[in-house]
């Protein structure tokens, strides 16, 4: 199965190439949080994305344009991409694949604070309880670009989008599609970000995954969108090929419901599954992008990890952790992570953590630190979930 | 070709704690009494159907991943541990269990609750409150309830979702990654929902609860149910409204007959009924409509649809059921299963 869309949408920017260019100078795009108050939080500084004023064109009529909420947005944005890249047409028959972990939880939360402090007022209301439902987000980009089918929405905490990537596969590997277009996306919110300082999981300065001296994540935002076809649909059509996606696998940790087993466990058999599935090694992968959140539990339970599943091989992988620039994007972490490996696959680049002062001694594995080129045919890529959900997937080049 | 049997069923119901309530509610045919909810700044409560506490208390709840936990998350492990229930879960060879749960408006008394203290002293609010508002925490709590659970997935939708989840079981099973596939559909009470739903039909009863249906590919021993038709998602869009999208998954179904049960989504609402009603108009068989007595419970009423139809095949009633989702806002999707032989 092969990659012939990307698109993306970060605290960088929109697009590949703005997003190519912050990942591989290693660029954090922290900044005081403006969407909603945090005066009071522990925490004040995240990852928001900048959205453009005008969207472009699609089939939704001026209307529907105006009623969409920010997750829509970011979402909308990264889909037109990748379906203008992949140079789909519409069609009657295409499944969307979606993670998230919140959907539309902005407007939820408007909902919310209007129906106590208005009670009596409902202006508004039903299109603040329909919108903010993650379906109405899927069908907005069914609707935008063109298509229907089916469209099913994960919500695994933050492995959702990488989870919609592996089912996706999962589908297409089956036989039940040829072509699907599949992602996922969160927008910040401020129930999340106050839910994750009030765990006292948040970094006040910013996060430094796998730093010795790591002391929590930072939240961002963003989408990524990956048109997904078998390569016989894909060389029928002409298309250009970014890179396939081979393997997939997925783990449930039972150890808690926020934190990992401190071995690893699940992230371990995640990865052996993905590769089993591919029928590559440990020494055949060239770069490992980590879930690393920056919050000691997380990435010192993904290192042990890595340091097992690569044994000998871990002295000799380059591994980092592209949230140190973007932040956590929760549901939409998965599948912008996936998108870095497209771009070190087609760019031949490896993404550094420049926040990093001092590797932990737990990490077996080189941290990428530093700008670098790299020759890289096999990159892989961990997600890690509140509750338990860990997820792995493998891309390869396409000479 | 592999056939999908129901190994198991489970309910948590405002008819009360497990399917045999929830078949002796339907058996009646009345509306059960309706319950209020406070809604903040209303002088007047919301209507709804609660779910009762259970008698006695379930010695699953007292696990230590479930004393905080939800009523959401109670609704979903005592639904599935019943539908489990009839299993043999051996020892030594435990069967690789798959695990999804379907939930529209998901854990929302504790994202209120939570958010409720953001806005009040955010450096304040409970860090226990809001990893429980995620919609992936009843499956995580479920599956550490249950030990070892191979797969494991949320899926968040309008309340047709419950049969892709149903059809991802089946999807698991074929491709012989687990032995048993437990598809869980739940919801919660709150002033919130009900508050939300009463923006789109002021006469709907708000519900919940939780419905579960256990698939496997083993035919069971004693006389059991077969599913055999999982029908296409009618996606609803501006170019195909709830009704087309509900006249295409009927045109995806056998016709039915006077032996055969057609388990709908009818409510007694009109405006969200017109669509099912009008696909529906010339079924030749007896219907059965579990909302019109337990009230809209959503992804929680979709497997309570379930569990009745399969329950009612289980015990000899009808040669065959079909079920009926017409979800309020994405699809709709139907199913068929029979007497298994």
């Amino acid at each position: 199965m092969v990659v012939t869309g990307a698109g993306i949408v970060t605290a960088y920017g929109s697009g590949w190439r703005v997003n190519a260019e912050g990942f591989r100078a290693g660029r954090t795009a922290f900044r005081p949080v403006t969407l909603f108050d945090v005066s009071r939080q522990r925490s004040k500084i995240a990852a928001e994305a900048d959205l453009p004023d005008v969207l472009p064109p699609t089939r939704l009529a001026p209307r529907q344009v105006r009623r969409l909420d920010r997750a829509s947005r970011i979402l909308l944005l990264a889909a037109h991409q990748a379906w203008g890249q992949a140079g789909w047409e519409p069609s009657e028959d295409l499944p969307l694949v979606l993670g998230t972990t919140s959907g539309g939880m902005l407007l939820g939360e408007e909902y919310c604070k209007r129906a106590l402090a208005s009670p009596h007022s409902h202006r508004g209301q039903p299109t603040r309880a329909l919108h903010y439902q993650p379906q109405t987000q899927g069908r907005v980009i069914a609707e935008a670009l063109g298509f229907s089918g089916p469209i099913l929405i994960i919500a695994n905490a933050c492995a959702s989008s990488a989870n919609a990537l592996g089912q996706a596969w999962e589908m297409i590997r089956a036989g039940r599609a040829d072509h699907i277009l599949a992602g996922g996306y969160d927008a910040l919110a401020q129930l999340l970000f106050a839910g994750f300082d009030a765990l006292q999981s948040i970094s006040p300065g910013g996060c430094r995954p796998f730093d010795a001296h790591r002391d929590g994540l930072s939240l961002g935002e963003g989408a990524a969108m990956l048109a997904l076809e078998t390569l016989d649909s894909a060389r029928r059509r002409g298309a250009e090929i970014l890179g396939e996606l081979i393997g997939y696998g997925s783990t449930m940790d039972h150890h808690h419901l926020t934190q990992p087993h401190p071995d690893g466990e699940a992230g371990l058999a995640a990865m052996r599954r993905a590769c089993e599935v591919a029928r590559v090694n440990p020494a055949d992968i060239d770069y490992v992008n980590a879930h690393g959140t920056g919050t000691p539990l997380n990435d010192s339970s993904e290192a042990a990890a890595i340091n097992r599943w690569a044994g000998s091989h871990a002295a000799a992988l380059p591994v980092s952790s592209t949230k140190a620039g973007i932040g956590h994007l929760l549901g939409g972490a998965g599948a912008v992570e996936a998108v870095v490996c497209l771009m070190v696959l087609r760019e031949q680049w490896l993404p550094p953590e420049t926040t990093v002062e001092t590797p932990d001694p737990i990490c077996q594995f080189p941290l990428v630190r530093r700008p670098s080129d790299a020759r890289c045919d096999l990159v892989l890529s961990n997600s890690i979930g509140f509750g338990g959900a860990n997820a792995t997937l493998l891309f390869r080049r396409r000479p | 070709m592999n056939r999908v049997f129901v190994s198991g069923l489970g309910a948590v119901s405002p008819a009360g704690w497990g399917v045999p309530a929830l078949r002796s509610a339907l058996a009646a045919g009345e509306p059960l009494p309706i319950g209020f909810i406070e809604r903040p700044g209303w002088e007047r409560p919301f209507h709804a159907r609660l779910v009762p506490d259970p008698s006695p208390r379930p010695a699953f709840l007292a696990h230590a991943r479930l004393r905080r936990a939800s009523p959401l998350t109670h609704y979903v492990a005592a639904a599935a541990l019943e539908a489990l229930g009839g299993i043999s879960l051996h020892p030594a060879l435990p069967p690789r269990l798959g695990l999804i749960v379907c939930l529209q408006f998901g854990c929302v008394q504790y994202s209120y609750r939570f958010f409720k203290e953001v806005l009040e002293a955010p450096a304040t609010a409970s860090p226990l409150l809001f990893p429980e508002s995620v919609f992936a925490a009843p499956a995580s709590h479920l599956a550490a309830l249950l030990g070892e659970v191979s797969l494991v997935t949320t899926l968040v939708g309008d309340p047709a979702v419950f049969l892709q989840g149903a059809a991802l079981a089946a999807e698991w099973l074929l491709e012989g990654r687990v032995d048993l596939g437990l598809v869980v559909g739940a919801e919660e009470a709150n002033w919130l929902r009900s508050d939300a739903i009463w923006q789109f039909d002021h006469a709907c009863v708000p519900s919940a609860g939780a419905g579960c249906v256990c698939l496997s590919l083993k035919a069971p021993a004693s006389a059991g149910v077969e599913l055999t038709a999982l029908t296409d998602a009618q996606t609803c869009l501006s170019s195909r409204s709830r009704g087309l999208a509900a006249q295409l998954m009927r045109q995806q179904l056998p016709a039915g007959s006077a032996k055969e049960l057609l388990c709908d989504g009818l409510q007694g609402c009109r405006r969200l009924d017109a669509p099912e009603l009008a696909a529906w108009r010339n079924w030749p068989g007896p219907r059965l409509s579990p909302k019109r007595v337990l009230g809209e419970g959503l992804m929680a009423a979709s497997g309570w649809q379930c569990a009745a139809a399969c329950d009612a095949l289980a015990r000899g009633d009808f040669t065959a059921a079909t079920l009926s989702l017409v979800g309020c806002n994405q699809q709709a999707i139907g199913a068929r299963f029979v007497r298994a032989t």
